[in-house]
């Protein structure tokens, strides 16, 4: 899986979203142009309700634009259809949310399986688990897990797949440092090993640290991209 | 889980769930089990009683036409036989009996059949169940009608006393058996079967021919017919040639009396199966369809997460088609068993009913197949439609919890909701006029299953008028008597003569072919006196119709069946004396309940027959104090067929509508209670599990677990509140269809509203809705609090 740095995974281009209409309209993106190349490691930072979230579930398929244009490659997301979104997310992307969302019926490997069962060339359920430390807690349901332990199962189930992008929304939201920043190592790890674009979306900035690049939101637009020649460690990071 | 490996997450997953739910699983499996148990029961029944039916008829060669006659010679039968269509002829010969038995204060009726002197009967045989066929060396011996035996104790080798042709016998018993031709007997003048009340003896051709001065001769001859002949060509070639020997008229195995009732029985049965079940079956469907679109509703988070995974549509679908199927399937399946345990066992009723010598229940496949498919399709449409709105969502929607509902539409109401209610009160009502569609579904389902209620209350209370009506109102006589041939009507100061006897009322009846166009029945009519009393014709209005000198009075179900009204012709075809041809008017129609009887004036009967001051039988009102004497005086008259006690007759109806097609009353409304129950209860959970997180909230902020059990509570209670009204009104024209599913040419279930009906029905759904806000009351105080807030499920 080593590719190109220099590669473009995605692009955007006059990017809007509004949702609602009258007086209950709401832009949640307002233009957004943009370009993350693959195999970097992105924080999308920004405070709650500035849109970064609703860029994120449009890059991830999740969620259509109201106008322009949106590429993973030389597909134009923008133009597809529900069907072929699909076949994207079961393809290219993996996606970890704030609040897990871990089957509460399936176990740690089950709910990893789920994923592997329609991947075409998925890591093992265990590897992937091992990948993130439980290999001793598989056959735990989430209910018998620390919130640490289902954020880390929910990667498993995200990189299982081997995904070429993977997009996490405020990751260790819902963690304590110490979990947060095991979360984060398996993230950097992730990024390292596989050669997986990650694209972390936090309003906590000390993340920023370990990132290659930077995206600054605001009121549904770019306000600016630091690069980082100098990434810290997760394990180092300053919560 | 070990066992689970095998399965994809999926499956797993769905197992898991399954088993999560399995309360409320099972709640609506039962739901969907109890309509196709009806569904089932109610076919196989119909079913059953059909083949068996003509099983029996063609193993016991049953005649295709019979013809009763005065007498002719057994030389007539080759004349018959070589008629066109026919294929087999035998005469008998036939005649009334009074049986008895010591210890009854009144003779019995029976009828005397006669068996061919050597060899089995070539149509009408018998089923010989004990003993073996009479010797017609020894003129004594008899074979039994086996239910007659067995209600009175006898058995073969015993002796009977039966008066046959104005004398008194003493027969030895030598066998018991059952026959086609009675499957369904009832006593001359009577209406409603009585094992203990009417015999059939069966003697050899050659005995019972010297009782009734028949030797060389037959009375009623028995046809049996091809399959492709004309029925009314051959009746009328028969009737024909009977002509001089006092032909009364042949007539088909259709109109024959006891395949007659049987075949009315089963068609009643089969009316109640094609109406009665899919009502149950509609509201279960229903019930499912809501229960499991809300179901679905509360698992769209994990929808959107299997969509943001990369699942298709079509594999979610597939997903929870399979947790539909496994619940309606399920539900389906032990709807079909119980279906055909119960219709087994009422099936055994059936058969000692009808005297079958065996009944095989058996269901068509056709009928599991739709219960199970009618269930598939009405929980999958539950399921697609909200899948479908899910769907729809993006992924990245669907995985979000549901936007606050919009409550601002009710915030017009916002200052005359804070002046009345308290903060729960408001939470309380406006979340019931934020979503009315949502209300109003668990309002039409539980009014759904009122109604079923309603209606099946209103139901039971329509047979007991059916018998209030027949033995209270239209029949005020204690006892009636009928006479072996019509008697000059001196008979009635005879009768009038006995000590205690407070009043008579001659009858007479005759049989009749009534006919109008297409349209006809083989009945008889009654002739009443001016002043009637104990016997009558009422109207609606329960009040007596006089009888006019011309023109015939008809009952209500024969009305229908000839399709006229007041004021339209009617043929009547006379089949008794001189057998005149008439032309009469309608001059009313009576509110009757059961039977299909016709009303004349008595005189004006007489004056077309030729035959002035002929009674037929009377109708007694008596001194109870004194009824042993009078029976025993009855008894003594020469010339008695039989006696009926109302009493009795009333008792005897009760049996016929407690184990016939109106046993199946008692199991509809015990499933109508259940469904109503189930409709509440599963209500009540969904709204629980709607509201956990919502609830789980309250608590945290400081709600007492009261306080929280009101804001779930009182919204259940209004919700069940609206629907007992509509309950109320879906039940008032449930009524009609089910009534009319009751109804058979036997007796009618009218449709009447029995105020007690809506209460009672109220009354259940109120304590179902008691009972089940006690038990989500229990789950409300049990919520975990930090998880519920936690764990976004």
């Amino acid at each position: 899986m080593e590719t190109d740095k220099t590669e473009i995974a995605f692009t955007t281009a006059g990017l809007t979203k509004v949702y609602g209409e009258g007086s209950a309209t709401v832009h949640a993106l307002r233009g957004v142009d943009l370009q993350i190349p693959q195999g970097e490691l992105v924080v999308l930072l920004g405070a709650s309700g500035s849109g970064k979230s609703t860029l994120l579930n449009i890059l991830g398929g999740l969620d259509q634009p109201s106008s322009g244009q949106v590429s993973f490659f030389e597909q134009n997301l923008s133009r597809m259809d529900d069907a072929d979104l699909t076949l994207y997310r079961r393809d290219h992307i993996g996606f970890v949310f704030q609040f897990y969302n871990l089957m509460p019926s399936l176990t740690a490997r089950e709910n990893v399986e789920l994923v592997t069962e329609i991947a075409e060339n998925p890591l093992s359920p265990e590897e992937a688990l091992a990948l993130v430390g439980l290999s001793e807690r598989m056959d735990h349901f989430p209910a018998q897990l620390s919130g640490g332990e289902q954020q880390r199962v929910a990667i498993a189930r995200a990189v299982a797949k081997q995904p070429r992008v993977l997009f996490c929304d405020e990751p260790t939201g819902a963690l304590d440092s110490t979990s947060g920043r095991q979360v984060m190592e398996v993230l950097q790890q992730v990024n390292r090993e596989l050669a997986t674009t990650v694209v972390i979306i936090t309003h906590a900035a000390t993340i920023a640290g370990m990132a290659d690049r930077v995206i600054h939101f605001a009121d549904g637009q770019i306000r600016k991209i630091d690069l980082n020649d100098q990434k810290t460690l997760a394990q180092n990071l300053v919560w | 889980m070990r066992m689970l490996t095998g399965l994809s997450p999926l499956d797993r997953k769905l197992l898991r769930d399954l088993w999560r739910m399995k309360g409320q699983a099972l709640a609506i499996a039962l739901v969907i089990a109890l309509g196709v148990l009806m569904l089932v029961m109610m076919n196989g029944l119909v079913r059953s009683l059909e083949d068996t039916r003509t099983a029996y008829y063609e193993r016991h060669r049953l005649a295709q036409v019979f013809a009763p006659l005065q007498r002719a010679p057994q030389s007539l039968l080759a004349r018959v036989a070589v008629l066109e269509g026919v294929t087999a002829v035998a005469g008998r010969v036939t005649g009334s009996a009074l049986i008895n038995i010591h210890g009854q204060p009144l003779p019995l009726s029976a009828q005397a059949v006669s068996l061919p002197d050597r060899g089995e009967a070539r149509l009408n045989d018998i089923y010989l169940t004990s003993g073996r066929r009479p010797d017609p060396s020894h003129e004594d011996e008899i074979i039994l009608l086996q239910d007659f035996a067995k209600a009175h104790g006898l058995k073969s080798g015993d002796p009977l006393s039966a008066t046959m042709h104005g004398a008194r016998r003493t027969f030895r018993i030598v066998g018991l058996a059952q026959a086609p031709e009675f499957l369904y007997s009832a006593a001359p003048g009577e209406f409603v079967p009585d094992d203990a009340r009417f015999a059939v003896i069966w003697m050899s051709q050659s005995a019972l021919a010297a009782v009734y001065d028949m030797n060389g001769a037959f009375n009623q001859l028995l046809l049996g017919t091809s399959a492709d002949s004309s029925l009314p060509a051959i009746l009328d070639r028969v009737d024909t040639l009977l002509e001089p020997y006092g032909g009364l008229g042949a007539y088909g195995l259709a109109d024959h009396v006891s395949n007659r009732f049987i075949e009315e029985e089963i068609s009643g049965l089969r009316v109640s199966s094609r109406t009665v079940p899919p009502v149950f079956l509609a509201v279960a469907a229903f019930l499912l369809n809501i229960v499991i679109s809300r179901m679905i509703q509360s698992e769209r988070e994990q929808i959107g997460l299997l969509k943001a995974f990369g699942y298709r549509d079509i594999e979610i679908t597939l997903h929870y088609l399979k947790f539909i199927l496994v619940i309606a399937v399920g539900g389906a399946l032990i709807g079909c068993l119980l279906g055909v345990i119960s219709g087994r066992s009422l099936a055994q009723v059936y058969q000692s009913y009808y005297k079958f010598p065996f009944l095989l229940f058996q269901v068509d496949p056709m009928t599991f197949l739709i219960g199970v498919l009618v269930s598939i399709l009405a929980a999958a449409a539950g399921g697609m439609v909200v899948l479908q709105s899910v769907f729809r969502l993006t992924p990245a929607v669907a995985m979000q919890p549901p936007a606050p509902a919009d409550y601002s539409r009710s915030a017009a109401l916002a200052s005359f909701l804070k002046r009345f209610l308290d903060q729960p009160g408001r939470m309380v009502a406006r979340r019931l006029l934020r979503q009315p569609g949502r209300a109003a579904g668990g309002v039409i389902g539980i009014a759904a299953g009122m109604s079923l209620a309603v209606a099946m209350l209103n139901v039971m209370s329509a047979f007991d008028r059916t018998l209030e009506l027949s033995f209270s109102l239209i029949d005020r006589s204690d006892l009636s008597v009928s006479f072996v041939e019509p008697l000059s009507d001196k008979v009635l100061y005879e009768l009038q003569s006995i000590d205690g006897v407070i009043e008579v009322e001659p009858v007479r009846t005759v049989a009749v072919l009534f006919s109008n166009g297409q349209h006809s029945y083989r009945g008889a009519i009654t002739g009443l006196p001016p002043a009637v009393r104990l016997n009558r014709a009422l109207d609606v209005r329960q009040q007596t119709i006089p009888m006019r000198a011309e023109g015939v009075v008809l009952g209500a179900a024969l009305a229908d069946i000839l399709q006229v009204k007041p004021g339209d012709m009617l043929s009547l075809d006379v089949r008794e004396g001189r057998q005149p041809q008439l032309q009469v008017p309608v001059t009313g129609v009576a509110d009757t309940l059961i039977g299909s009887p016709a009303y004349m004036a008595l005189d004006s009967l007489n004056r077309v027959l030729r035959e002035p001051n002929r009674v037929s039988g009377a109708y007694l009102r008596i001194d109870s104090a004194k009824q042993d004497t009078i029976y025993r005086q009855i008894k003594a008259l020469p010339a008695i067929a039989g006696v009926s006690l109302k009493q009795e007759a009333r008792e005897a109806f009760q049996t016929l509508i407690d184990t016939s097609a109106g046993a199946v009353r008692y199991l509809m409304a015990a499933i109508a209670g259940v469904i109503t129950f189930g409709i509440v209860y599963n209500s009540a959970r969904i709204a629980f599990a709607e509201r956990a997180r919502d609830l789980a909230s309250l608590r945290v902020i400081g709600f007492t677990r009261g306080e929280t059990a009101f804001v779930l509570l009182a919204e259940l209670g209004i919700i069940t509140l609206l629907a007992l009204p509509l309950g109320g009104l879906f039940g008032y024209f449930l009524v009609f269809a089910i009534s009319e599913g009751f109804s058979t040419d036997l007796y009618r279930v009218s449709a009447v509203f029995v105020p007690q009906s809506y209460g009672i029905a109220a009354l259940a759904v109120i304590i179902a809705a008691l009972l089940s806000g006690w038990l989500v009351k229990r789950d409300i105080d049990r919520i975990d609090l930090v998880s519920a807030l936690k764990v976004r499920e």
